[in-house]
């Protein structure tokens, strides 16, 4: 028996050289090495078309982003982006950018989002030039990193439960 | 008192980083101030003792959007410095690895970001409810720009295959020619693209800018060329900075670029466009003329057009360079660093990008420069507001914000190089 092609991403989100923007690629980091059963990480700056082009024919999509929503930096949000839409303080708002939220919305629009796609978002604080997380946001790495193993071991168990 | 205040904060979300501010009295503009934070200032100090190698990758990482540019200005600085020069089929590969990259940007910046503008949608996802073949053409042509960053850049963003000298690894001509159906129907696509840009309504508006661009004697600029503007400036690229200055405004973190002489000036693809249209291919120009373009182009709202027309070019020009293509025997020329100082300016998609730096004996560098297209666009911007305000202050607030942001997006500002958030909001006092 061959194994399935993987079709699940899990993709950490932002830039490394923005303070706390870099957290998406903290958290799958940590997730390297680990055993994630069907899942290929995957990381992106933001670019929403490129995650449109990422998702592409996934089945499983779990997403890492840092946001500012006005709560406590350090707050985990999660959010089932196929039944919610994105509220609006996930975009990136820009005359330039289009972000994490708009690539949802636009592939709701046109009917092409993953069957599954979980958004975690994690309170940043500070997104001036730099390499270093605030505190209160690298404390919040070893939470996030729990919950998602979690996501995917649940997300393996219900496919090997569906196979039984 | 007949006075109003448009407003628009930049990194909304992001204390103190920036913004624009329109002051209005008496039917009159008497006060335009933009203002951005600028991370190529940080990315100057990190470059300082990283060996020259370093910094393709560590500026590609400055902008999302552009890291080919940030790749190619670094790279050609280090070889001006230490005397290389890359001809052959590296050469080409370098133009067809920015061809992706403008055609992947200028897709993303005319579908998914001003087009919306000019149809009167919010934005493209509003936009993609009522024209969804329209989108999914602007997302195949940007994907397709961006496969060719993957063939020839290791992968589609932040390529990681570039070196000073040429590249770690060269594709194989199978490789190259892989692409060649895509790039066919993704030429096609640019030309229906200029068909449907140009069935938009352009506003009339246009000054007396001084356009800026690189100017080669056998092609269409990317890497190599002068700097040419349309008012004689026409200089090696190494006098840049005895021709053009950073100026600090109180008002504002940024540097707004000047010319000495002549104060403002425009880069990006109208500057390209209208000091380079003979060397467009004859599609490219052909799409122009039947898109109602003539050789010259002063209006900024028809830059979406001239992008359009760009990207057939960046189709015609990987075509070819893919065609004539035969893989290099070494992907990369050897260099040797001294002490030197090295000056690198290439076109980026929004304009051109210029990188200077001074090397020590091991070739570590102890000073960087980096002046990205956006700063250099931010006089031209407020002065383009300015006029383009004072002549539509008979319009409501909702209106005259929408018209701001559209002028503003002709810039195509590079939001990754000079800020990261973008809000708009309209005062009247």
């Amino acid at each position: 028996m061959t194994a399935p092609r993987s079709s699940a991403l899990l993709i950490g989100v932002g830039n490394p050289f923005r303070s706390d923007d870099g957290v998406g690629g903290v958290v799958i980091r940590r997730l390297r090495g680990q055993n994630l059963p069907g899942f290929t990480i995957v990381e992106e700056t933001g670019d929403g078309a490129e995650l449109l082009e990422a998702w592409q024919g996934a089945s499983a999509v779990i997403l890492v982003d840092a946001v500012q929503s006005g709560v406590a930096p350090g707050t985990i949000h999660r959010l089932d982006a196929t039944t919610e839409k994105l509220p609006k303080w996930f975009s990136h708002c820009s005359t330039h950018a289009f972000g994490v939220a708009e690539a949802i919305e636009l592939a709701r629009t046109l009917g092409e989002l993953p069957p599954s796609l979980v958004v975690y978002g994690i309170e940043g604080l500070d997104f001036s030039a730099g390499t270093l997380l605030s505190p209160e946001v690298a404390a919040s790495v070893p939470g996030v990193v729990s919950s998602i193993l979690a996501e995917i071991r649940g997300l393996a168990g219900l496919k090997s439960a569906r196979i039984a | 008192m007949n006075a109003k205040t448009i407003k628009v904060d930049f990194l909304a979300r992001v204390e103190g980083e920036g913004g624009l501010f329109v002051r209005v009295r008496d039917q009159r503009v008497t006060e335009v101030k933009l203002n951005i934070f600028e991370p190529p200032r940080f990315f100057e100090a990190f470059l300082r003792g990283r060996k020259f190698s370093e910094a393709p990758d560590i500026t590609a990482r400055i902008c999302g959007i552009c890291p080919v540019a940030y790749q190619m200005s670094s790279c050609h600085a280090a070889e001006d410095a230490f005397g290389v020069h890359i001809e052959g089929p590296i050469r080409e590969l370098r133009r067809l690895l920015y061809c992706g990259e403008w055609i992947e940007s200028h897709a993303l910046h005319i579908y998914l970001l001003h087009a919306p503008d000019f149809l009167g949608y919010e934005d493209v996802i509003q936009m993609a409810k009522d024209h969804p073949e329209a989108v999914q053409r602007g997302l195949r042509l940007k994907k397709i720009g961006n496969q060719i960053m993957t063939v020839v850049g290791g992968r589609e963003i932040h390529p990681i295959n570039v070196r000073v000298g040429g590249f770690y690894k060269a594709p194989s001509k199978q490789q190259l020619k892989g692409l060649t159906e895509d790039l066919k129907w993704a030429r096609d696509a640019a030309v229906e693209t200029c068909r449907w840009v140009s069935t938009f309504t352009f506003p009339d508006f246009q000054r007396d800018y001084e356009f800026v661009a690189l100017r080669h004697p056998d092609e269409y600029p990317l890497n190599e060329g002068r700097l040419v503007s349309s008012k004689g400036l026409d200089i090696p690229i190494q006098e840049y900075e005895q021709h053009f200055a950073e100026e600090h405004h109180k008002h504002s973190n940024a540097l707004h670029s000047a010319l000495l002489e002549r104060g403002s000036y425009f880069v990006g693809p109208l500057a390209r466009y209208n000091l380079n249209f003979d060397k467009l291919t004859p599609l490219a120009q052909k799409a122009a003329r039947t898109a109602g373009l003539t050789a010259t182009c002063r209006n900024p709202f028809q830059g979406i057009l001239v992008r359009a027309v760009e990207t057939v070019y960046a189709c015609d020009e990987a075509l070819r360079i893919i065609a004539h293509y035969e893989a290099p025997d070494k992907p990369y020329v050897e260099v040797t660093p001294r002490v030197s100082i090295g000056h690198g300016c290439t076109e980026a998609p929004r304009g051109i990008l210029y990188h200077r730096y001074r090397y020590d004996d091991r070739g570590l560098i102890s000073n960087a420069k980096i002046v990205p297209p956006t700063s250099q666009n931010l006089k031209a911007i407020e002065e383009d507001l300015s006029e383009f305000v004072s002549a539509r202050l008979h319009l409501p607030n909702d209106r005259l914000q929408w018209q701001c942001e559209q002028a503003i997006r002709n810039y195509d500002p590079c939001i990754s190089c000079a800020t990261h958030f973008l809000k708009l909001r309209v005062e009247r006092e």
